[in-house]
């Protein structure tokens, strides 16, 4: 048992300490953050604040453009040629001239002068203003009621709700559960092939090193496979946990800094949705729809709150953990019949397919999470570590929670003693390309 | 004499291919024991189960009278033939690690790696990668690592290879001075002089099979084949007519008067009768009986052939 911890600790230390580890670890939340956060920080960019000169000789849109937080507009009547002076000195960055015949003469259209070219969003949200300004006044000119119209136009928002148990309605987003499914599904497939290969490497590092003969005259091959596996494993884990905890910095950090307002919004429409569900829906959804939404990023936060995230963390841990031992046992087996890495391809693809499999299946179980092939793979040990992240989101009832990862943990003893039998005989074999049919052999030679 | 290791009618196949058979060996305390044979006999397969790396099909192997179980593991020290180290690892960490798995504990470990690296003047490499070291540089850390823990049983599988002269004989005289301090060596090799010059008792093993064994003087001597190398000065005519029916001349050389004749004696024709056939007719130069060499042996008994051939002779 010392030795086992020996073995462990070497394994777990000579990994670690080395520079690829440190750079992967910071790297990682760097490059996640980078491919969730840029889209939305690039979408958002364009806040600097706009002080718009209004020249509006048509008279129709004065005092009616909607101020902002970031754009302001102030009307004028001087002519454009002053204007534009006004422009160069400040205080207008933005000054927009509607000439008088706007309302009526199509070609003529309004111009916006600028010194620092205005982003879209603001472009847009000056022409979305304007536009319902004319709608209203063509309507009104032609006396019909504005509110009827209003009615008439209400968007249909589905609120999808899933009843618990305990009776209680809870909102769900399939999209969401979906992209946390594969998003968990995706990470595990990595980890096990990182991980995984990390272990076959080290073995065949001993192997083509001739270290290995000295090892097992000091402990058991089995010893030696395992010590491996499970110094990668806590490799794995350490990696894990300090990418939780930078991400969790990294995320505190960008919500201080960057999105500071979207979660004041937030947090006021999270309010009106409770508001909402207490009264049974019966509530004026109206106000639902009066607080805009900035992006759609802000509204996805809305239904990660509903997820059971605890329930996932905990589960992604373990199919994680057991997943990567199963398939560890598996390339450490590979790992010992071969003499170099090159020769690895031909044992690899196999033990890839069910991995491969998983996702296939997946697309199938997002279309129906309880069928019973979902129900299958999903506690059927070589998938299940894929399968069941992607069903997880969904609800899986506790029984076959338990039965899969039961299942999981009976599939890591059997692999990884089917493995040390390969193992055994494999790590002192030399020269000779092994085939299927020699594996299948070793695993019948006595101890 | 107590025997630290003994070998009872292994028997070890894998898959069709048998690699011993019924294989019984008495290893003596305190002896270096040569453990001989061509390539692919199955040395290292008996190796490796004294090492308890692999398990025999049948058979018993015994150290210090019981039953080889696993606790002998840290008693015994194995030099295997194919031997490496972690190459990116530093040399101290390794050697560290190495010798806590062989059941040191940390700080004993730390002293006795001191004292070794001092006494061969290595103490500069505890820092360096194993990769900075050239083979020779390895194998004296791989050979310190196998000795480190003072095993009862010492294995060395080709512990010459890769050395150069000078540190092969360090390694020589280390080993002897280890057998003084009472460990026993299992020394394999195909080097036979330096089973002549090191071991006590060998065995040779050849295809799965034990196939002689013994202390090495008394296979040598069980080896001899009556032949003697005689050098005289004199009448070479009248030797050989003296001689006549009682042996026969293998090789015969003739400078001026002085001679240099290979005779095997035949039956019942004793060395002092050649002795007084050479006196009647000449001055005798020198005269020794050839017995053969380890190596002659091993060709001899692996090929089933005899022991001495003209072609090739060791004197003692």
């Amino acid at each position: 048992m010392n030795k086992l911890l020996l073995i462990i600790q070497r394994e777990y230390f000579s990994r670690v300490k080395k520079k690829s580890f440190i750079l992967m670890t910071i790297l990682g939340p760097l490059l996640m953050a980078g491919v969730l956060i840029v889209p939305v920080w690039l979408a958002m960019r364009d806040k600097t604040d706009h002080q718009v000169l209004v020249l509006d000789h048509s008279g129709l849109f004065i005092e009616k453009l909607t101020n902002t937080s970031q754009i302001k507009f102030t009307y004028g009547a001087e002519s454009i040629a002053s204007a534009k002076l006004k422009l160069k000195d400040g205080p207008f960055d933005l000054i927009m001239e509607i000439k008088g015949d706007a309302l009526n003469d199509e070609k003529t259209t309004p111009v916006l002068y600028y010194k620092k070219q205005p982003g879209i969003s603001t472009e847009q949200y000056i022409t979305n203003q304007m536009e319902n300004i004319l709608f209203d006044y063509r309507l009104q000119g032609d006396s019909i009621d504005i509110r009827k119209i209003d009615k008439a136009r209400r968007q249909v928002q589905l609120l999808t709700l899933k009843v618990t148990e305990n009776g209680t309605d809870e909102k769900t987003n399939t999209e969401v559960n979906m992209a946390i499914g594969f998003g968990c599904a995706i990470a595990i497939y990595f980890m096990i092939f990182l991980y995984g290969s990390q272990v076959m490497r080290g073995v065949i590092e001993e192997k083509s090193n001739r270290i290995v003969e000295v090892i097992i005259s000091s402990v058991k091959p089995f010893q030696l496979m395992l010590g491996k596996i499970l110094g990668v494993a806590l490799v794995g884990l350490t990696q894990f946990i300090l990418w939780i905890i930078l991400t969790l910095v990294l995320q505190t950090a960008i919500t201080k800094f960057l999105f500071k307002d979207e979660i004041a919004d937030k947090v006021k429409q999270n309010s009106q949705i409770e508001k909402v569900m207490k009264n049974d829906l019966t509530a004026d959804i109206t106000t639902l729809e009066k607080v805009e939404t900035p992006n759609e990023a802000i509204a996805l936060f809305n239904d990660l709150d509903k997820v059971n995230f605890s329930q996932i963390i905990i589960c992604f841990a373990f199919f994680f953990l057991f997943g990567y031992l199963l398939y560890a046992a598996l390339f450490a087996a590979i790992g010992s019949a071969v003499d170099n890495e090159a020769d690895t391809q031909q044992f690899i693809l196999p033990v890839t397919i069910p991995l491969i499999l998983s996702f296939i299946i997946a697309q199938n179980i997002i279309k129906d999470p309880d069928s019973s092939m979902a129900q299958f793979f999903s506690i059927f040990p070589l998938t299940s570590p894929i399968v069941m992240m992607v069903r997880l989101p969904f609800g899986v009832p506790m029984w076959e929670l338990l039965l899969s990862m039961f299942m999981l943990i009976i599939g890591f003893l059997f692999f990884t003693w089917l493995a040390g039998k390969i193992y055994r005989t494999g790590i002192l074999m030399y020269g000779k390309k092994t085939t299927w049919k020699e594996l299948g052999k070793w695993l019948f030679y006595k101890g | 004499m107590d025997s630290i290791l003994e070998v009872k009618h292994i028997n070890k196949q894998y898959g069709n291919y048998q690699a011993l058979k019924d294989v019984s060996l008495q290893i003596p305390e305190k002896a270096i024991f040569g453990l001989l044979g061509p390539n692919g006999a199955g040395k290292t397969s008996l190796i490796r189960i004294i090492n308890q790396i692999t398990g025999p099909d049948s058979g018993e192997v015994f150290f210090c009278g019981e039953k080889l179980a696993p606790k002998h593991v840290d008693l015994i020290g194995y030099l295997p033939e194919e031997r490496g180290l972690y190459k990116k690892m530093s040399v101290g960490e390794q050697v560290m690690y190495l010798a806590q798995l062989k059941g040191l504990k940390k700080n004993i470990a730390k002293e006795k790696l001191i004292y070794w690296f001092k006494k061969f003047e290595i103490e500069s490499w505890w820092d360096k990668k194993v990769e900075e070291l050239s083979k020779g540089m390895q194998q004296k850390v791989q050979f310190i690592v196998t000795i480190l823990h003072e095993p009862k049983l010492l294995i060395l599988d080709e512990p010459f290879s890769g050395f150069d002269p000078i540190n092969a004989q360090l390694i020589k005289n280390e080993i002897l001075e280890l057998r003084e301090k009472g460990s026993t060596i299992i020394f394999s090799t195909h080097n036979m002089g330096s089973v002549e010059e090191l071991c006590d008792n060998i065995a040779l093993i050849n295809k799965a099979e034990k196939i002689l064994d013994g202390t090495v003087s008394d296979i040598r001597k069980a080896h001899r084949s009556n032949t003697f190398h005689i050098i005289f000065k004199g009448n070479l005519l009248g030797f050989i007519n003296a001689l006549w029916a009682g042996a026969e001349i293998l090789e015969k050389k003739s400078v001026g008067d002085v001679h240099t004749l290979t005779i095997k004696l035949l039956r019942q024709t004793t060395p002092n009768a050649l002795l007084e056939a050479v006196l009647q007719n000449a001055e005798i130069i020198s005269f020794h009986e050839i017995v053969p060499s380890m190596n002659d042996i091993f060709i001899s008994v692996v090929e089933n052939k005899p022991a001495v051939n003209t072609q090739s002779y060791f004197t003692e």
